[in-house]
């Protein structure tokens, strides 16, 4: 491919733009994931300073909801849009529950104990989530196909096909991102939440129900991690019960890049973290065999060098 | 002071779990299984009630030489017993490895407070170095064994700049990413055989293959014989050499690098050099034992090597309680050898051993066995309350 391109002139040959179109679409499909995925971990780390591993393992868990609602769905309700509003609502409610009982029985608890410790319990407990859908999911070791329920007409501009389903897909990411950025900013709740962020102990004295807090930011943030999940079921049409490892590792990282407990880095981060996956994938010799090597090997990079992500951790120790 | 506690229970302790070891390892029917479980559920409470493990206790601590050679006779004679079981060998010989392994990790883990995700990565490492090395050079295949744990060192060197850098759930980021990668790029590398996997061969030293049955006389002993002496050969190594490192000053060292990275830097100490240290010796440690692992197994594939894995050795060293030798020892048998036995639980292992730690982690955070206070004075029994 790389060869082709040195040999035609400068201008675009069709295939590159069809291509060029191809991983844009990708690249910001994939940014989209990774900063939803990324805006939990930054929320959770903003008001506990905790990271919770198992926020993957949370994302697989709604996509599967999702998957098993449409399944008993089917017979009933044959309306393919009534369908996905009820799918997504049920993987979305289903999670934010799940987050909360989580932040209620695992996180709180450890509260005072070694931070180790609730890296150990989150990381142990995504292994729990994502043993449970392998074990106790009708064949769940299997991927699934999970259903087209988007449109799935196609715009072609010259070569490049423009899906319909992929901009909805897009579309309905960034209004999740722009709904998390309303309720964090423009309501009492999400007051309440930046309060907890800044100072714990101060948002109490002022009359803020602390643990109610903790558990609303938990919810929220795995509802957006389910969300996520059903975005990437429906972008592409599969869903397994390892798909929460990488993600969460590269949510993680891009939440880390843009600087933990920072909403908008975190989103920033998740771009960012596609397009080099992105480039990587076009531009490295070794290609994409070796993506997800190459992708791996940047965090380890970027950690190395920024070790508390390209916005730094404001770090000072208190002896 | 008092007179030195008797040799007897630590010998009886070692003699009993000989006895329990090879009930447990021949026994056949499930029912077997499920019973023996049953009786150490309720001897080992009834023990701590009658204040039999603490003499237990006093006297392993007051006569380890009498009763490290009581352990390796236990494990020699059960071996024995069981020679002509292939399976029982095996799983022996696998549980002695993946203690080894632990062992490394309780370097990091335990001992210097480095994270590492990625156990089950270096072990892998020490597999393929055992791998390649057999079937790309001509070099003896006995080195596979020094090979395996010095490359685990090198590549772990890779990931020192970021270790040191890093801390708590970064560090941790970091060393899942790697375990990931090193997966993942076993996956698509053909020269490494792909995700089908590749074969190891067996070692062969002065003749003597490895992997043939031992025939002395009418003695016929089980094709895993002779690892299982190897592994048995490099557990008592390790254990020996852990154990000096946690008593000497360097294990001092350490131990107050994890507890508090600041104040030991105030008293003069080197924290990078110590963790550089502790993490390239857990990974030494944990690609020897990968390598004889890889020649046990005869055959690797990425599969045996994912993060589910990784963690089981974490799960391990937790278990065990951090830090204490002796209890990741106990533990490791535990995690190997129970799932074999007690087929019910075998697909569900990992899901079974992290709902546990799970459970330790809210209940009894310091471990099951809890790693003991240094005895800065061994053999004095401290007067003060």
């Amino acid at each position: 491919m790389l060869a082709a391109t040195r040999n035609s002139d400068s201008r675009p040959t069709p295939v590159d733009i069809a291509l060029f179109g191809q991983y844009l679409v990708n690249g910001l499909m994939l940014g989209l994931m990774y900063g939803l995925v990324a805006v939990g971990f930054t929320l959770f780390f903003g008001v506990l300073d905790v990271i919770k591993f198992s926020h993957g393992d949370v994302l697989t868990v709604g996509a599967f909801t999702a998957f098993a609602t449409y399944l008993a769905l089917k017979a009933t309700v044959t309306i393919p849009w009534l369908q996905l509003v009820i799918v997504s609502v049920a993987a979305i409610l289903a999670m934010a529950v799940l987050g909360a009982l989580i932040a209620r029985f695992l996180v709180l608890p450890l509260r005072s104990a070694p931070a180790l410790n609730t890296l150990l319990i989150t990381l142990m407990l995504g292994t729990v989530l994502r043993e449970s859908v392998r074990l106790f999911f009708p064949d769940g070791s299997n991927p699934k196909p999970f259903p087209a329920l988007l449109p799935n007409t196609a715009f072609p501009f010259g070569h490049f096909n423009l899906r319909l389903d992929s901009m909805i897909l897009l579309a309905a990411g960034l209004m999740m991102i722009v709904a998390v950025h309303l309720v964090i900013n423009k309501t009492k709740l999400g007051l309440a939440i930046r309060a907890v962020a800044q100072d714990g102990e101060t948002a109490r004295t002022m009359g803020i129900n602390f643990t109610f807090v903790i558990l609303v930011t938990f919810a929220i943030g795995s509802g957006v991690a389910a969300f996520a999940g059903v975005m990437n079921g429906l972008y592409y049409n599969e869903i397994n019960f390892g798909m929460g490892l990488l993600l969460g590792v590269f949510g993680f990282s891009a939440a880390v890049v843009g600087g933990l407990g920072n909403i908008y880095g975190a989103i920033l981060g998740g771009f960012l973290f596609a397009a080099l996956q992105t480039i990587g994938a076009v531009a490295l010799p070794f290609a994409s065999a070796y993506k997800d090597v190459f992708a791996l090997a940047v965090i380890i990079a970027i950690m190395t060098w920024r070790p508390t992500g390209l916005i730094a951790e404001k770090s000072s120790e208190r002896v | 002071m008092r007179p030195a506690p008797s040799r007897l229970p630590a010998i009886a302790c070692a003699a009993i779990a000989t006895l329990y070891g090879i009930a447990f390892l021949g026994a056949e029917s499930q029912l077997a299984v499920g019973a023996l479980l049953a009786l150490a559920a309720a001897a080992i409470p009834l023990a701590a009630r009658t204040g039999a493990l603490d003499k237990v206790r006093d006297s392993i601590g007051a006569n380890q030489k009498t009763f490290d050679g009581a352990a390796i006779a236990g494990v020699l004679a059960a071996a024995i017993f069981l020679h002509q079981e292939h399976f029982a060998i095996l799983m022996m010989t696998t549980a002695m490895l993946l203690m080894v392994a632990a062992l490394g990790l309780t370097v990091q883990f335990g001992f210097a407070g480095v994270v590492n995700f990625a156990g089950a990565a270096f072990l892998g490492i020490g597999c393929y170095t055992a791998a390649v090395v057999t079937k790309y050079t001509a070099l003896p295949s006995w080195l596979t064994l020094p090979a395996g744990g010095l490359v685990a060192a090198l590549i772990g060197s890779i990931l020192i700049l970021p270790v040191l850098r890093t801390r708590g759930h970064y560090a941790a980021l970091v060393t899942i990413a790697f375990g990931i990668l090193f997966k993942t790029f076993l996956e698509v590398n053909d020269t490494l055989g792909g995700p089908q996997g590749i074969q190891v061969k067996p070692i062969v030293l002065l003749g003597w293959n490895f992997s043939r049955p031992i025939r002395i006389g009418d003695f016929v002993a089980s094709f895993y014989f002779s690892y299982l002496l190897l592994a048995l050969a490099l557990l008592a190594v390790s254990l020996a050499f852990v154990r000096r490192l946690e008593r000497s000053w360097i294990g001092l060292s350490l131990d107050a690098i994890r507890l508090d990275e600041v104040a030991s830097a105030c008293y003069g100490l080197d924290v990078a050099r110590w963790k550089v240290l502790a993490f390239t010796l857990g990974n030494f440690l944990a690609g020897c034992a990968g390598a004889v692992y890889g020649h046990v197994l005869g055959f690797i594939a990425p599969n045996n090597f994912t993060f589910g894995d990784s963690l089981i050795l974490v799960s391990i060293i937790l278990l065990g309680g951090i830090g204490n030798v002796w209890g990741v020892t106990v533990a490791a048998a535990f995690v190997v050898i129970l799932p074999e036995k007690l087929q019910i639980i075998q697909e569900y292992r990992f899901a079974l051993y992290a709902l546990l730690v799970i459970f330790i982690l809210l209940y009894r955070p310091e471990g099951l066995l809890p790693r003991p206070l240094r005895d800065y004075l061994p053999g004095r029994k401290a007067s003060a309350p």
